[in-house]
């Protein structure tokens, strides 16, 4: 048995509708060879928690653009405790003023990621911080 | 770990058969031990196989069949007749790895939001990791694991399949083949592979022009049968196929009509959901077929015989690679390479030496 493939979910949290960041990220990954579920646009905190848990993925990658991060991501770190799955590595993009990012740091969200971040930092991040 | 992610399973827990479908795809000795406990509480779900070319909308249908089937509650009538609950479903979407990188884009979610939040629907994405024939190696038993946790229905969607991807049959109860307008005249629909796995066909985007074309070119085909295809048709040449005797199903005279199984075509347009009522009547009749003709007994014998011949081969090549240095298999490789030996005395090299050191080793 080689070692075990991660399995990331990327999902878009909030009402923005502007993917495009997202499946640059799912298509890098998957080119790093992991299984990446895609989601979708418009989901919430309780589809994106209740994805991971059915997929039960290592990693769970947010991107969002609408400015509502600081509302949506605890919520979604909430709802992975409350299922047991605090062992999953989050990480985030997107635009995160760096004023909001130590406090999703501090709430477990190890790894932010704005514009101009290379794809292979967040392959190497991944593959490093992964369960 | 493994009794209590077994009970879990048992209890229906949403984490437990999450992990435990990662335990079955990540295969190992853990998992068979997982797989054989589990093994007596299978065999009740009705599996629903959905395939067909990519894009032609399966995961759309899966959404709009799944929607429809939790809606009308009750329409699997349960075992004892009474209880009528709407039918738990589990869903299996398998996508295909990138043969480059190992890696893979699961998107079936994508056209599944409308049942997110339905604690009735649990939705797993799946890899195919390198197996060509529509599924994961892997499928079939996340789909024990689901039917073991007590889904009444599990619906499997392949692959983007093209002609020959058809292990579905191998796995699914009713397979429904997803056809779209426009994708060739009459003479694709005669050639062998996918459509002959069809118990029910589903032409999607019926809106478009061309799908009555598409529906008479299917017709076309099915009419083209003979009398003895018309019974293998059902799973045809993927099971073994049994010649119809006179004696076969003793059971009809309960319900006359039910011998053969013509499958049915149905137009439908799964993202406004229109024909999906008929379409899962079709499925439920299927189903019904299956139970009163004596064919799902059958086909049930046929699938453990398929599955226990798999295993020993796996197992077999296991122990005959476990029985061997490496050096020994790659001495032969080079040798095969370089014309000095074929293949096939090779390997009869390689399995003498070792039925020489087992008999060694029993004396």
């Amino acid at each position: 048995m080689t070692e075990k493939t991660i399995r990331v979910l990327v999902a878009k949290p909030g009402l923005d509708g502007h993917d495009r960041g997202a499946k640059v990220i799912a298509r890098a990954l998957r080119d790093a060879g992991m299984e990446v579920v895609y989601t979708g646009i418009r989901q919430t905190p309780e589809m994106i928690a209740e994805a991971a848990l059915q997929e039960d993925v290592d990693v769970i990658g947010m991107s969002i653009l609408s400015g509502a991060h600081m509302a949506l991501f605890p919520k979604v770190v909430d709802l992975l405790r409350e299922y047991g799955m605090d062992d999953v590595l989050v990480v985030a993009g997107g635009i995160i003023p760096d004023e909001d990012v130590p406090t999703l740091k501090a709430l477990g969200i190890q790894g932010i990621f704005g514009p101009g971040t290379t794809t292979d930092r967040i392959v190497e991040f991944i593959r490093e911080h992964a369960r | 770990m493994s009794q209590e992610l077994i009970e879990g399973v048992l209890a229906s827990q949403r984490r437990a058969i999450a992990r435990a479908i990662s335990l079955v795809e990540n295969d190992g000795a853990e998992a068979q031990g997982f797989l054989a406990a589990l093994h007596p509480h299978t065999g009740r779900a009705h599996i629903v196989g959905v395939t067909g070319p990519p894009g032609s909308g399966k995961s759309t249908l899966v959404n709009a069949l799944a929607l429809h089937f939790r809606k009308e509650a009750g329409l699997l009538p349960q075992e004892g007749g009474q209880a009528r609950t709407a039918p738990k479903i589990g869903i299996v979407a398998v996508d295909p790895t990138s043969p480059f990188s190992g890696g893979a884009f699961l998107g079936d979610r994508i056209r599944m939001r409308d049942l997110a939040g339905d604690p009735g629907i649990f939705i797993r994405s799946m890899a195919s990791r390198g197996n060509l024939g529509g599924l994961a190696w892997a499928t079939a038993d996340a789909v024990k694991v689901l039917d073991a946790a007590g889904f009444d229905l599990v619906i499997v969607e392949t692959v983007g399949a093209g002609q020959a991807e058809v292990d579905i049959a191998r796995t699914a109860h009713t397979t429904v083949v997803v056809e779209v307008p426009g994708l060739g005249d009459d003479v694709q629909a005669i050639k062998a592979g996918i459509l002959e796995i069809a118990d029910v066909f589903a032409v999607n985007k019926a809106d478009l022009e061309g799908a009555d074309h598409a529906v008479m070119a299917l017709r076309m085909m099915l009419d083209l049968d003979t009398g003895a295809a018309q019974r293998t048709m059902h799973h045809g040449r993927l099971m073994e196929v049994v010649a119809q005797s006179p004696a076969a199903p003793s059971n009809t005279d309960r319900q006359p009509g039910t011998t053969s199984w013509h499958p049915p075509i149905h137009k439908i347009v799964a993202t406004r959901r229109e024909g999906i009522a008929e379409l899962v009547d079709a499925i439920l009749a299927h189903r019904e077929y299956l139970q009163n003709s004596g064919h799902l007994v059958r086909r049930e014998r046929e699938r453990a015989a398929a599955e226990l011949e798999t295993i020993i081969q796996q197992e077999s090549l296991r122990r005959v690679l476990a029985c061997t240095d490496g050096s020994q298999l790659r001495e032969l490789v080079e040798l095969v390479v370089q014309r000095q030996l074929d293949p096939y005395t090779a390997s009869q090299q390689l399995l003498a030496t070792i039925n020489l050191l087992s008999r060694e080793g029993q004396t």
